[in-house]
């Protein structure tokens, strides 16, 4: 037999709340009422309302206490919301204040002040190239030593490591992110910059003399022992956050690789370095963003002279530290206003290659707080 | 097995190796610097190293006593400022973070970690230094908070996470409104973890030496006054380490020992926390 040829019919079933408001958060529906029926819809008629019925739930007085206006959790988000906008809020400060400090010398030198050398506090003439230059070179010559190695122990932490020395090795890096700059900074005047006067430039020298990165007399403190230790220091960076990215590279990954036959190394080098690329791409950045912006070491270190000059082992300057060398000596408002345009370029820089970074890195870990203990 | 084979094989084993050195050359500057500590800063330290300040320069003796009760109380400062702050914005981050507002604000956490902390130095000094006419403690306290509340943040917000939903259903479920929820239930059982953080934090800013460089200054006498310019271990390692004295010199490494000594102490505490957490 033939169902009867008809317009289909689709039903709908609702409920409404009527009287009453509805406290989902804390589950009670006390007193509330409710409309609640079916609602059966054809082609032709649009709406029925095939049955409905009021529902009220009963007013129980334990649950009464509850159903008053609960002021507390609008309240309690209010101030959540609140504080966390502090933090907006205050890097909109710290920019703006930087900006309206640094206004009167970008006024007078415009653009000029990035690129001119000339630094005289007497002649009121400034321009900020030597440091930026020396803040840039420092932090790529950390990254040409740092990325080797802090790659290789995220690689050596996640891929090869027995499991009783991944602990105590990830620990040991955790430490090295733990020393005070100005720990490095004393340790760097008194020990490594001997060290690198008996050990390392002699050598270099003999092969790379020839090159104008090697050229003149080694002064210790010199653009070299700034990226060195500047090196040191953002190794633990590098590598806490390239070992959360390649800790996050499914597993999947590496068994496919090694199910095709690869050997161990060639399944971290084609499958599980590729995947993580963005990340550690991320963690690169992250580490070079630390380099630029970092100080004391690198005050202590680096020589501090205005100077623009290829060479490795002569002195040189960059902006944190001019900022933390001449800031009391600023005596003039046009000194001071010149600290403030170099704090703002170190200030924008920075910001800029730390979120290009953070979105490198999550795109990887998924805006997890990666890296978290080591920064 | 072929030669082939046998190649791959051998080099799988060789970059093993050059990875197992790197790792090595990694954690080798940290065991340099810790004997280098020892080794130059143990000799030094005595009990005038803790109770007295420092003598003029060129005479010997004297010690550091200033500069650890200044330490201490710029960091009590930091945390009274930076503590509400940083972990409120936490609690927000895991319990209402979800939308944009929360992606916006976990972002520019993330972002104001890696801030230059000598950028935050200047900023405290134009708002705190300035305008009162004189370096402070506290000035130095508030550059320090603000380094610390992006940290704060982020680690409450991981901390608070890791606490089980069904806690919070249970809670919700006997009729406790959400705020109380979060602040007895969910905050209690997070509680070592975020101590931890904290712990984290304090250990960072307790080295941070250029954020103080113009808000602190340094100060050769004893002080506890919040309202003046006060000492901290950081500085004066800085002052000494750049000295021209070889008893400078000699202070600069035991300060330096001191200091370290401290910071370890607090990660290692942190992290035995979070220890006995994940093995309950």
């Amino acid at each position: 037999m033939l169902p009867p040829q008809g317009p289909p019919l689709r039903g709908v079933v609702f409920a409404q709340p009527v009287t009453g408001s509805l406290h989902g958060r804390d589950g009670s529906l006390a007193g509330a009422t409710y409309l609640a029926g079916v609602s059966l819809e054809t082609t032709d008629t649009p709406s029925k309302v095939k049955a409905a019925v009021r529902l009220t739930a009963p007013e129980t007085p334990a649950l009464v206490r509850h159903h008053r206006r609960n002021l507390g959790d609008p309240t309690y988000r209010v101030i959540l919301t609140g504080l966390a906008v502090l933090l907006p809020l205050l890097m909109l400060a710290v920019a703006g204040q930087l900006a309206i400090s640094a206004a009167p010398a970008l006024k007078k030198f415009g653009f000029n002040f990035m690129f001119t050398t000339t630094w005289d506090p007497v002649a009121e003439v400034y321009g900020a190239a030597p440091m930026i230059f020396g803040t840039v070179v420092s932090s790529l010559l950390a990254l040409l030593i740092a990325v080797p190695l802090s790659l290789g122990t995220a690689i050596f932490l996640t891929e090869f490591a027995p499991r009783w020395l991944r602990q105590p090795i990830g620990f040991l890096v955790e430490l090295l992110a733990a020393v005070p700059s100005v720990v490095y900074g004393l340790w760097g005047v008194f020990v490594l910059i001997p060290l690198l006067r008996t050990v390392a430039v002699p050598p270099l020298r003999a092969v790379l003399g020839w090159t104008p990165f090697f050229k003149g007399v080694f002064y210790g403190n010199s653009m070299l022992a700034g990226g060195v230790i500047l090196a040191i220091m953002i190794v633990p960076y590098i590598a806490a956050v390239s070992r959360e990215v390649l800790l996050a590279v499914p597993s999947s990954q590496r068994e496919a690789a090694m199910g095709l036959g690869a050997t161990r190394w060639e399944a971290v080098w084609s499958a599980v370095l590729p995947y993580g690329r963005a990340g550690i791409m991320g963690a690169i950045m992250l580490g070079f963003g630390r380099a630029l912006g970092e100080t004391m070491a690198v005050t202590m270190l680096i020589g501090n002279r205005h100077d623009l000059g290829a060479s490795l082992l002569q002195p040189a300057y960059t902006m944190a530290a001019a900022i933390a060398n001449e800031f009391s000596e600023a005596t003039t408002p046009m000194y001071l206003s010149a600290l403030f345009a170099v704090g703002l370029v170190l200030f924008v820089i920075t910001i800029t290659i730390n979120a290009l970074a953070r979105l490198l890195v999550w795109r990887v870990a998924k805006g997890a707080a990666v890296g978290s203990k080591a920064l | 097995m072929s030669a082939r084979a046998i190649r791959r094989r051998a080099k799988s084993a060789v970059m093993t190796a050059v990875v197992a050195a790197l790792a090595l050359l990694a954690v080798a500057p940290l065991v340099a610097i810790f004997a280098d500590l020892v080794h130059k800063g143990a000799t030094s330290i005595d009990w005038n190293f803790f109770l007295k300040s420092p003598v003029p320069a060129g005479e010997s003796g004297g010690g550091v006593a200033n500069a650890i009760v200044g330490s201490a109380i710029i960091v009590a400062l930091a945390c009274l400022v930076g503590m509400p702050i940083g972990v409120g914005a936490g609690l927000f981050l895991a319990e209402y973070g979800g939308g944009r507002l929360g992606w916006f604000v976990r972002f520019i956490a993330d972002v104001m970690n890696g801030t230059p902390s000598i950028v935050v130095g200047i900023s405290a000094w134009t708002w705190l230094v300035r305008p009162s006419g004189h370096f402070s403690a506290l000035a130095g306290g508030a550059a320090l908070a603000m380094l610390m509340i992006p940290m704060l943040a982020r680690t409450t917000e991981e901390m608070v996470r890791l606490v089980p939903n069904s806690l919070r259903e249970a809670a919700l479920a006997l009729g406790y409104p959400r705020w109380r929820t979060s602040l007895t239930v969910v905050t209690r059982t997070a509680l070592g973890g975020i101590v931890t953080g904290a712990l984290v934090a304090v250990a960072r800013v307790a080295g941070e030496t250029a954020p103080l460089l113009f808000t602190a200054l340094g100060n050769l006498n004893f002080s506890t006054s919040i309202a003046e310019p006060m000492q901290t271990l950081s500085l004066q390692i800085y002052v000494y380490a750049t000295g021209p004295f070889e008893e400078w010199h000699r202070l600069a490494w035991a300060a330096a020992l001191v200091l370290m000594g401290m910071v370890l102490t607090l990660s290692l505490t942190a992290r035995w926390v979070t220890r006995r957490r994940h093995d309950q």
